[in-house]
């Protein structure tokens, strides 16, 4: 099968509004008779589900967790990009999609980057009709902060929990179509097979985590709003229960995976401290607005920070990076972190450490700027340091608490120690315009597609994609597919194809029960995380990655023999529900070892030591690999499918920010 | 690496919602440094190495926002420790030798599923009643179209930081889930966005609480004490005041 984006000819600045305007629609009255199944209650699938409920179609939603309200978009801190320009610095739609097609290292499809920075206006507008209390400035209007990446200020916040606040924003919307009976809502269900009818999604199989039994459910269309997969790391900044299951499954059943192997590791986050972690916080990148970030000049430095003098400080970031410094984009601040700890600059206890320092910004920004509002002239340091650290609290009090909460350590008194950690995965279910994977009726949105960030996802762009996904775009698109619908009538559960996936995904479920062998579900995952922190993490090469494909199959076959599932079948187990989740992680831990070691470059995120500049920098290559690696599932193998990019609007270079 | 504490815990367990429960007492070893859901870990990577059923309980994002983790640690929801949730809570504020007590969040409203996991959808049906501004997606003004001025805001964000976990209701003596629900009623009615449904919003709301079977406030402050977002009384003293407002207006 070839791939076939389906991208619209045109002007890239007037692709979408002609799109728009000439799509196929469906009319209201057939809106009622067609079903579409959303999976995933996040801000992809949380407004992707209101909103098509909003337009007249019935909506089935899914999630795992107990409520809608829990999905992981809620730990989202630091805020939601927009091309506003409100701050009057010269941004626009086209510099918000030239910064994230060059800040995905020129791995992005420019149509779909260029859509999403034009409906990124709208998403603020609709968020705040929505009662989302953003941060406001004296005088009524929005605040903005600024992100890695980028050198205007077009970042929407709510304090260090903008995600908390969007998604509630889109829950409260999609709860308001459940009381309308337009969404029907099934809670603690999670998907476990996708069911296919004359090669088209007609439904899926999902289990009821409470009772243990296997629902089918019809639609004529589904959507996938299931996340990222960055917990096959095991510590990731995702939650416990964020899983590839869904995608996985979908790809087992023809959907393509695309870029498998483009993982971002966000350069903030608070360190490992011991081996009964079981996740990783993030510490926001809007941070990095106010926070410089250094090491000390001399190795092996084990003087407290706040006795190092200034002129013994390392800020590498400002010093390797002038133009964009500490706000580089995350995949060159996490190499950065990395290359200094590796070379012996690494502070704290693990020496895996760098500082992330307040101190500077609180006294001569923010203690500077209220000394003056205050008319207190020639402030000492203690005033400056009172008077910024009251701004600083508002700013970021709650991640604040929550460092000081983990670690023990008060920040405003002690720089903050920080080191990368798995945070999102660019890569993910391979769609084409209209967000369609290759299995038709099939759809995948947010971070469960591959499409927008390339191999670099710059800050607040998440937030910023799974609502353009579900607001915006998906409405307008799925009546592509829709329009030719009208005639399907709602199929039988009782029709062949769901008996077959209902018994694929219950002999499953037995096989799993069955092996009842001595080690836990969670040692499996453990293991697994460390073998592709080691060998596909921040840093990977072609050695390291052969081993890991040939130690993921070791253990996994060990998984089969060996795992010990307690409890039964039919009631409330959760540790059965991990080991699902567990199996699919450690085929897809294969699959991104393969596309790794299929990229003979670095590009953004994917960083292969065999290709790299004189400085260390990502060295891509423009002539072999500007491609999606969209992989195909042939049973225990997988067979690579390559989407040409091009780049007709923006000039292709090396990634600068220097 | 700290030293190990030796804990002692009794824990609630309970196959499921139509059995009975009782305590069970475990033995584990603990780093200071563990949150209290890791130190459960621990305590279920036990279990199933010695072929014992795992304690259930709920746990998502671990970072205090979610909302799903959910244990009555001796007496108080999430814990001793203000203004945390049981997943920020870390065992650094326990003692070497203590014997700690876990139960469920206790309320007819969120009847028990399994151990500590309890079923809170009644939450999400009180939101659905009212809980939300109805507008639709592309119905919207520019964003800086209405000024809010800043104080504004920052109270309506101070009540929508609730995680909507139900501490408030486990502590409170009534399980009254006015704390949960005044605070969505102070951020949706402060916000000039939802005055039209203030008053049609407030009474359905408080009807589905009601019919929930959650209590009536009787001004203990029990559910402030413990919010692990801290949200203030205050919010239940507005939503009587929005609902006796709207009741005189005959909604």
């Amino acid at each position: 099968m070839t791939l076939e984006s389906k991208i619209p000819a045109g002007d890239i600045a007037t692709k979408w509004t002609q799109y728009k305007s000439t799509v196929p629609l469906v009319n209201p009255a057939n809106k009622r008779q067609l079903e579409i199944i959303v999976v995933g209650t996040g801000l992809a699938g949380a407004s992707a589900a209101a909103t098509l409920a909003e337009m007249g179609y019935k909506v089935k939603a899914f999630c795992f967790q107990d409520s809608p309200r829990r999905a992981h978009s809620i730990a989202a801190q630091g805020g939601i990009n927009a091309a506003k320009n409100y701050q009057n610095d010269g941004d626009s739609v086209y510099r918000l999609f030239y910064d994230t097609i060059k800040g995905g290292d020129y791995r992005a499809r420019e149509a779909n980057v260029h859509r999403l920075a034009e409906c990124s206006t709208s998403i603020i507008d609709q968020c705040v009709a929505q009662g989302v209390p953003f941060a406001r400035e004296y005088g009524g209007t929005l605040s903005n902060r600024s992100f890695g990446g980028t050198q205007v200020q077009r970042t929407f916040y709510a304090a260090g929990q903008t995600g908390q606040q969007l998604l509630l924003g889109a829950y409260s919307g999609l709860e308001r179509q459940v009381g309308l009976g337009n969404v029907k809502m099934y809670a603690r269900h999670e998907m476990i097979e996708v069911v296919k009818i004359d090669g088209k999604a007609r439904g899926i199989i999902a289990r009821n985590l409470v009772t243990g039994e296997l629902e089918r459910h019809f639609g004529h269309a589904v959507l996938l709003c299931t996340g990222g997969y960055g917990n096959v790391f095991y510590l990731s900044t995702n939650a416990m229960g964020s899983n590839v299951t869904a995608a996985w499954k979908a790809h087992k059943a023809g959907a393509y995976f695309g870029n498998p192997c483009f993982t971002q590791i966000h350069p903030t986050c608070i360190p490992v401290s011991g081996h009964y972690q079981s996740k990783l916080t993030l510490m926001s990148e809007s941070l990095r607005n106010d926070g410089r970030i250094w090491v000390p000049k001399k190795q092996n430095d084990d003087r407290h920070p706040n006795d190092i003098p200034e002129d013994e400080r390392d800020y590498y970031l400002e010093r390797r990076y002038p133009a964009f410094g500490n706000l580089v984009p995350r995949d060159i601040a996490s190499r950065a972190a990395k290359e200094r700890c590796d070379a012996g600059y690494g502070v704290g206890q693990s020496k895996m450490a760098v500082y992330l320092d307040f101190k500077y910004n609180m006294m001569q920004k923010y203690g500077r700027t209220e000394a003056s509002k205050l008319n207190i002239a020639n402030p000492d340091d203690e005033t400056l340091i009172r008077l910024g650290k009251e701004v600083v609290k508002e700013k970021y009090g709650n991640l604040f608490d929550m460092y000081k909460q983990i670690t023990d350590e008060d920040p405003y008194e002690v720089p903050m120690r920080i080191y990368p950690a798995v945070h999102y995965t660019m890569g993910g279910l391979w769609v084409d315009y209209d967000l369609m994977t290759t299995v038709p009726g099939l759809y995948a949105l947010g971070e469960a597609n591959f499409s927008d960030h390339g191999a670099n996802r710059l800050g607040a762009s998440a937030l910023m994609q799974g609502l353009a996904d579900g607001y915006f775009v998906i409405p307008i698109t799925i009546g592509n597919y829709l329009s030719k619908e009208i005639h399907t009538k709602p199929i039988s559960t009782d029709h062949e194809a769901f008996v077959a996936a209902e018994k694929a995904a219950n002999d499953r479920i037995q096989q799993l029960m069955g092996i009842q062998g001595t080690r836990s579900v969670e040692s499996y995952h453990r293991e697994l995380g460390l073998i592709m922190w080691n060998k596909c993490g921040m840093a990977r090469n072609e050695q390291g990655l052969k081993e890991a494909i040939a130690e993921i199959q070791a253990l996994r076959a060990d998984f089969y023999k060996n795992v010990r599932i307690p409890g039964s079948v039919n009631e409330f187990n959760p540790e059965l529900d991990k080991a699902g989740r567990v199996a699919d992680f450690l085929e897809l831990g294969e699959l991104m070892c393969v596309d790794a070691l299929n990229r003979n470059e670095s590009c953004g995120g994917h960083f292969r030591e065999e290709y790299q500049t004189e400085e260390g920098e990502a060295l891509r290559d423009d002539q072999n690999y500007m491609y999606v690696a969209a992989w195909e599932s042939k049973g225990d193998s997988w067979e690579l499918h390559k989407e040409e990019l091009k780049y007709e609007n923006i000039k292709i270079q090396q990634r600068s920010y220097k | 690496m700290s030293k190990l504490m030796k804990l002692n815990l009794k824990v609630w367990r309970q196959k499921n919602a139509d059995s009975a429960g009782n305590f069970e007492e475990y033995k584990v070893d603990a780093s200071p440094d563990m949150s209290f859901l890791e130190m459960f870990d621990v305590l279920n990577e036990q279990l199933i190495e010695t072929g014992k059923e795992p304690v259930a309980f709920d746990h998502d994002c671990r970072e205090g926002i979610c909302g799903m983790c959910s244990m009555v640690i001796d007496g108080r929801p999430h814990g001793p420790k203000q203004g945390v949730t049981t997943c920020q809570l870390h065992m650094r504020s326990f003692n070497d030798g203590d014997t700690i007590t876990v139960e469920p969040w206790r309320a007819n409203g969120f009847p028990v599923i399994k151990d500590l996991t309890v079923n809170r959808s009644a939450f999400d049906r009180i939101i659905a009643a009212g809980g939300f501004i109805s507008t639709n997606a592309g119905n919207a003004v520019d964003a800086n179209a209405v000024l809010i001025p800043k104080e504004v805001a920052d109270e309506a964000f101070e009540a929508a930081t609730c995680i909507g976990c139900g501490a408030c209701v486990s502590a409170c003596k009534n399980a009254s889930a006015m704390l949960f629900v005044g605070a969505k009623v102070t951020q949706l009615s402060k916000l000039p966005q939802g005055k039209p449904e203030r008053e049609t919003r407030v009474v359905a709301m408080v009807n589905q609480m009601d019919a929930e079977g959650f209590g009536a406030c009787t001004n203990t402050g029990a559910c402030a004490a413990e919010c692990p977002k801290q949200i203030p009384l205050s919010v239940i003293a507005n939503l009587n005041r929005e609902y006796i407002g709207a009741k005189m207006n005959g909604k």
